[in-house]
């Protein structure tokens, strides 16, 4: 906290940050957790939600309920949420919920493209798409047939535009390269994001630098671990680490290098952080990396609100919302399915 | 001897416009003698003015920082409406105290007569009320930031958990003490403000 943001933060976004502290309290704590995975099946769920702050959001639906309609509404209540949070900010912290919006909109796309190679409906695939990531120009994305037409036609004039630009030579657009230019795509945001929180001073950045970070290095392991038995070859591999993290540089140099999973275990066992979380995934039988790297990723989420009058905290609240939401969907689908022994696999926030 | 003329116990009129046959023709003035050239009735009005205007400003920092953080909390949290008043309660005193100062300053001034009756003792009137506005002033704007801080961070925790308010509370007690000893020291260097004059108009 630098005494400028201190002295001026309020003028335009000391409403916001109430308002975003305020929707904080309402995510589900551990005795909430503890009431739904009781649940028998998914009209308790409903009824033990409306005692949250979800309120009736799913009292319109017909019942017998579905995990995807569930999904979807509180889906449809965070972007309400965003909506509003959006609609009442300013200038910079417009842009900033904007750039939130990116990574739900690569997403999209890429979903659009796959979609498009396996011929399915158009409408169909607009329904999957994350509403937080729509924009103008998702309906042009389904007939173009190649790279170079998508990129010059649509992708252009999308805030993704200047991801594409020199980072991605013109690809044939198959399912093979469909996840090269995620991850590019995703790490020329990630750096952008990185440089525009460093314009934002110095409470916004040092929440923002250590979250988009810690995403990058997540991003670098995951992309090494599932490159082993494709074809991605290592100098490819190497081009698609984000220029970000703990990672950065010497740590991904040796990933670049890295064979098989206990050598990505070797290269980043130099960093605490990342030695504690494999080895957390080596002691327990059931605990994933994904899971370990989603418990870790809650933490450093809710140390955002510990700063005030700064901008983190807006980003957080709503990762930490993402996440709640998959423990819903987890919970409902393990309720589902009778798998009640696995319903505690959920990563508690609060 | 330049700057003050004996004879007239003060200074008079701009060297360089006075007639050369004056009696002060000779005099040569230092930079620092521009300090005598403002009367003392504009250093004393400058000071009082100082002191409420800064203070308000001070007062109206604190009140916008810690009234929009009350808005965006209690909007999820009604409950935090009432008892967070409290911090802009402590703004506004820094406003009063401005008020109040400006007033004792502007009591303080009294016309002595013409321009050239000015005695030193009047000078050092208008400079000790000038200075007084500004001490008092510039430690009440430093209070109001300072509770208007703290009071939003007492919002924010209190919409959190309740149990925080009165802890916080204390700390703005201490911030608005700031304010306080400004007003004493502003109130000792202005206590031995008087307007005399030479008594020759009167």
């Amino acid at each position: 906290m630098s005494a400028g943001s201190m002295l001026y933060f309020n003028v335009n976004d000391g409403f916001l940050e109430g308002i975003v502290r305020g929707f904080k309290l309402g995510i589900l704590t551990s005795a909430d957790y503890s009431n739904l995975v009781q649940c028998e099946s998914l009209d308790d769920l409903k009824l033990h939600l409306q005692t949250t702050d979800y309120g009736d959001f799913l009292e319109n639906e017909p019942s017998p309920l579905h995990t995807t309609t569930i999904a979807e509404k509180c889906t449809g209540k965070m972007v309400e949420q965003f909506n509003y949070l959006r609609a009442h900010s300013v200038q910079p912290l417009s842009t900033f919920l904007d750039y939130i919006t990116y990574g739900y909109m690569i997403d999209n796309v890429v979903l659009l493209i796959t979609g498009t190679l396996h011929e399915r409906d158009p409408e169909e695939l607009k329904e999957k798409c994350h509403p937080l990531g729509k924009f103008d120009a998702m309906g042009s994305i389904t007939v173009e047939q190649t790279t170079a037409d998508l990129y010059n036609n649509v992708l252009v004039d999308t805030p993704l535009g200047p991801y594409i630009q020199g980072a991605l030579a013109v690809q044939d657009l198959d399912e093979k390269h469909i996840e090269e230019i995620r991850n590019t795509l995703y790490k020329a945001y990630l750096e952008d994001f990185d440089r525009y929180c460093r314009t934002l001073g110095d409470a916004t950045y040092e929440v923002m630098h250590q979250l988009l970070g810690f995403e990058a290095d997540r991003r670098s392991i995951n992309i090494t671990l599932n490159s082993f038995g494709t074809e991605l070859e290592k100098e490819d591999r190497a081009k698609l680490y984000p220029r970000l993290g703990l990672l950065y540089p010497t740590g991904i140099r040796t990933l670049a290098e890295a064979e098989d999973p206990d050598s990505v275990q070797a290269a980043v066992a130099h960093i605490p952080t990342f030695k504690e979380l494999f080895s957390q995934v080596g002691y327990d039988e059931d605990k994933s990396l994904e899971d370990a790297f989603f418990e870790h990723e809650v933490k450093l989420n809710k140390l955002a609100f510990e700063t005030q009058f700064g901008y983190g905290c807006f980003y957080s609240y709503f990762k930490l919302k993402e996440q709640e939401i998959r423990n819903i969907v987890w919970i409902a689908e393990c309720i589902v399915q009778d798998q009640k022994s696995k319903i505690n696999q959920y990563i508690n926030i609060y | 001897e330049t700057g003050i003329n004996a004879e007239y116990g003060g200074l008079m009129q701009h060297p360089t416009l006075a007639p050369t046959s004056a009696p002060w023709a000779n005099d040569t003035t230092l930079a620092g003698d521009w300090f005598y050239e403002l009367t003392p009735y504009s250093w004393g009005a400058i000071g009082a003015s100082f002191a409420i205007a800064i203070s308000v400003a001070g007062a109206a920092w604190g009140i916008f920082i810690t009234g929009s953080s009350i808005l965006g909390a209690a909007v999820k949290v009604p409950r935090i409406r009432t008892k967070n008043l409290i911090s802009v309660i402590f703004c506004e005193a820094v406003a009063i105290y401005g008020i109040i100062m400006a007033i004792i300053f502007q009591s303080k001034l009294k016309d002595v007569g013409h321009f050239g009756d000015f005695v030193p003792k009047d000078y050092y009137s208008g400079f000790a009320l000038f200075w007084a506005g500004i001490t008092v002033g510039l430690s009440n704007l430093a209070c109001g930031v300072c509770v208007g801080i703290t009071g939003s961070g007492a919002a924010l925790s209190d919409a959190a958990n309740p149990a925080l308010f009165v802890k916080i509370l204390v700390i703005e007690i201490f911030g608005s003490a700031l304010g306080l000893f400004g007003v004493i020291i502003s109130i000792v260097q202005a206590s031995n403000a008087d307007f005399v004059g030479n008594g020759r108009s009167k």
